[in-house]
């Protein structure tokens, strides 16, 4: 099996979902001849032309609304938020038309789009292009986010996004986009969406996290095999809606559970795991559940001091799971 | 293979101890966690003593009859992996046998290591607590392997994993209920044997029925009450044409849409209720050196079902309609045919109003229902010529016996309150009684 990288995942699953299906479109800043800014959409352009890979003007809502009437219409459109940090104007075209239509049109209609976004930080990207924007999202139902972690997740469940039938966010970490390398079969596969994945067997504690941080908890646990300590580690992969099955299944495991998030630490998708946990394993818990997040504080900062407390990384991802573990 | 015990469990509130009925589980049988071993009479219930562990009955520490206290050993059961006792012919005779030396040299190891942080030692995790229960582990005996001394939920996991589970004998003890209610104390001072001292002679085909469970009980309570309250009795005649006529009116109605029959017993348990609450000297428990004036009007009314007599109780009867009390009596007489009566169906009763005349009798001495002050017997009713008004005519009549406690109660009071009943129920009539 050929190893790739995180961002030839992605445009891997984008070539291989516009060749088998010629309703499928791309549409963003920059995805054109460009080949997009970190290169995603790379010779798409050239193999399916300016028809399919459209380049917008810069205006988020119009990229949103453009490809939700599309899809209304019975596209497969793949739009591109050039960073998740942009998707702000287009808030209103998501929750409001995207997520809602089915329901409103009582089954009549539906926006079978996926929108593609890069967040997270770590990649010395200042306010504008580190944020984490998954929790605005996270309690719409009608949409879909997916936040994958490794090349196969993101090939897999790409694929599946775009196939849905209804509105899927798919967030791609940009340090992940070629910090990430791993395993990718070259056939045609896909993921099921909502469901999270073991990462990595254990039986002392369970760190549940997603995106990039998976990656974080996966090194942490290596060092503390070392010790005795032996980790459970769950990719949510999707995260709204949540796998509960999954999640609960995992934390009763070890009754000891760490979540981490380079988000905010309020309001976050962990907030709803830990409450999840706790409407449902009250009896398996063996310690508090652990909430390993971003600092309350507006955005990443600039200064690659405060950049660094502020993002998440091993180090503290260990520090917290050998400290659960030991309680 | 190790040996458990198994024991006479708290089957409810107050209980203090169960009559073995029957053995469902001989010596040898395997049976497995919850399957039951026994059915266990109290006072307040039959009930079945579910398995507390899977394996093979080892021996019976009791006979069917016996009665033992909460926490007194009924059997032993054969394990997988470590037992918590040692086999039961080893033991020694007296009541203190080796599990008394288990903990101690588990305290003498933990002293040595007293210096380490023991903070949290008894800090329980719901996963810590939740195994312990499952398992009946005693915390007290395990070494915690977390923070400040914590026991973790994988320090459990790994003592049920290795079979020895360090369980206590004192645990059991220490579930015995402390209070000792005046009326319970006053049991237990003179528990007379309700079976005769010497044992007549069986003849050819006469049938020996063994008197276990219900029967035993039954014999139990009335041996006790016969024996310890100085019973006097009374009883008046009360004319009930008017309340024939209005459930007569209003019975086929009331089926139809309630779903269940009015019968002229709950008018009676009614009309008792509302006595009671203007007399409440009848409401009441002889404790010795004082008398306990109940403020619970909690009415016992006795439901027979084959050999078995059951007393459960309509609760706060004086605040319930008629409705209400036709429900209650519905409710309890078809969980007492059905088996499924509670001990909580059966406590607390104040006062026993009991429907004789529902097979036929016109007149009864009732044995009162210990420790109560009193009993009232409603018999049937009976189409009588009675003089009124210059002429004779049919009346619909009914005799309500009375038996009392004569410690507690004296003639004038309990003729009061039995004038007020037949007051009570010669005014009911459907021109100012409802049924809701």
């Amino acid at each position: 099996m050929p190893v790739i990288s995180y961002i030839q995942a992605v445009t891997q699953a984008l070539k291989e979902e516009m060749q088998r299906d010629d309703k499928v479109f791309v549409l963003g800043e920059d995805v054109g001849k460009r080949g997009g800014v970190f290169r995603a959409t790379d010779g798409l352009y050239d193999e399916f032309g300016e028809d399919r890979v459209l380049d917008t003007p810069l205006a988020e809502s119009a990229i949103a609304g453009v490809g939700i009437g599309a899809a209304m219409y019975g596209m497969r459109p793949v739009a591109e938020m050039q960073f998740a940090d942009f998707i702000m104007p287009a808030v209103n075209q998501i929750i409001s038309e995207a997520a809602k239509i089915r329901y409103r049109s009582n089954n009549d209609w539906s926006a079978p789009i996926t929108i593609r976004a890069p967040y997270g930080g770590g990649v010395h990207g200042a306010l504008y292009h580190s944020q984490s924007v998954e929790a605005v999202f996270a309690n719409q139902p009608g949409l879909k986010i997916v936040m994958p972690s490794t090349p196969y997740d993101v090939k897999g469940l790409l694929k599946a996004s775009i196939r849905d039938n209804d509105p899927v966010l798919f967030f791609e970490h940009k340090r992940a986009y070629r910090l990430i390398k791993g395993e990718v079969p070259e056939e045609d596969y896909t993921l099921p969406i909502g469901k999270a994945d073991v990462k990595r067997e254990g039986s002392d504690i369970t760190v549940i996290t997603y995106g990039l941080c998976v990656h974080f908890a996966l090194q942490a646990a290596e060092k503390l095999a070392e010790e005795g300590i032996d980790a459970h580690i769950l990719d949510l992969r999707t995260v709204y809606p949540l796998d509960k099955e999954g999640i609960i299944e995992a934390a009763s495991k070890t009754g000891k559970v760490l979540l981490v998030t380079e988000d905010n630490k309020e309001g976050g998708i962990i907030s709803e795991v830990s409450a999840i946990i706790s409407e449902n394993c009250l009896f398996e818990l063996d310690a508090p559940v652990q909430r390993l997040a971003g600092p309350d504080i507006p955005s990443m900062p600039y200064a690659p001091t405060m950049e660094k407390h502020f993002m998440m990384n091993p180090d503290k991802v260990e520090k917290a799971m050998r400290d659960l573990a030991e309680f | 293979m190790g040996l458990e015990k198994i024991n006479m469990p708290q089957l409810g509130e107050s209980v203090t101890e169960g009559t073995i009925s029957t053995w469902l589980i001989q010596p040898g049988d395997k049976v497995n966690k919850y399957d039951p071993i026994a059915e266990v009479m109290t006072d307040k219930v039959n009930a079945e003593v579910p398995s507390s562990f899977t394996g093979v009955i080892k021996e019976l520490a009791a006979s069917e009859g016996d009665t033992l206290s909460v926490g007194d050993l009924m059997c032993y059961v054969e394990v997988e992996g470590g037992g918590s006792v040692e086999a039961p012919s080893q033991e020694p005779e007296d009541e203190t046998p080796s599990k008394e030396e288990a903990p101690s040299t588990q305290n003498t190891s933990q002293k040595s290591e007293q210096k380490k942080d023991q903070g949290s030692k008894k800090r329980y995790s719901p996963a810590v607590m939740t195994l312990a229960q499952e398992h009946a582990i005693d915390l007290n005996q395990v070494e915690g392997t977390g923070r400040g001394g914590r026991i973790t939920r994988k320090d459990i996991e790994k003592i049920v994993e290795s079979g020895s589970i360090p369980t206590s004998a004192q645990a059991s003890e220490a579930e015995k209920p402390a209070d000792n209610k005046p009326s319970e104390a006053q049991q237990t001072q003179s528990q007379p044997s309700p079976t005769p001292p010497s044992a007549p002679d069986v003849k050819d085909g006469d049938i020996e029925i063994p008197v276990t469970g219900v029967r035993k009980a039954i014999a139990a309570n009335m041996v006790k009450s016969k024996t310890e309250i100085p019973h006097a009795w009374m009883m008046v005649e009360v004319d009930v044409t008017n309340l024939v006529e209005l459930r007569d009116a209003k019975k086929n109605q009331f089926k139809q849409q309630e779903g269940f029959s009015l019968t002229y017993f709950a008018f009676f348990v009614k009309a008792v209720a509302q006595a009671l609450k203007e007399y409440p000297q009848l409401n009441s428990t002889w404790a010795g050196d004082k008398i306990i004036q109940r403020k619970a009007i909690n009415l016992n009314i006795a439901v027979a079902k084959e050999d078995q007599l059951f007393v459960p109780v309509i609760r706060d009867a004086d605040e319930k309609s008629i409705k209400g009390i036709a429900k209650d009596i519905t409710d309890l007489a078809g969980k007492a045919r059905q088996g499924k009566l509670t001990s909580k169906d059966m406590e607390g009763g104040t006062f026993t109003v009991n429907n004789t005349g529902s097979f036929g009798s016109v007149q009864s001495m009732g044995v009162i229902n210990h420790p109560q002050a009193a009993i009232l017997q409603v018999e049937s009713i009976v189409k009588k010529p009675v003089y009124q008004n210059g002429m004779f005519g049919a009346r619909d009549m009914v005799n309500l016996c009375l038996s009392l406690d004569h410690r507690v109660l004296d003639g004038l009071v309990a003729g009061n309150f039995l004038a007020r009943v037949k007051e009570i129920l010669e005014k009911m009539s459907e021109e100012n009684t409802s049924v809701y």
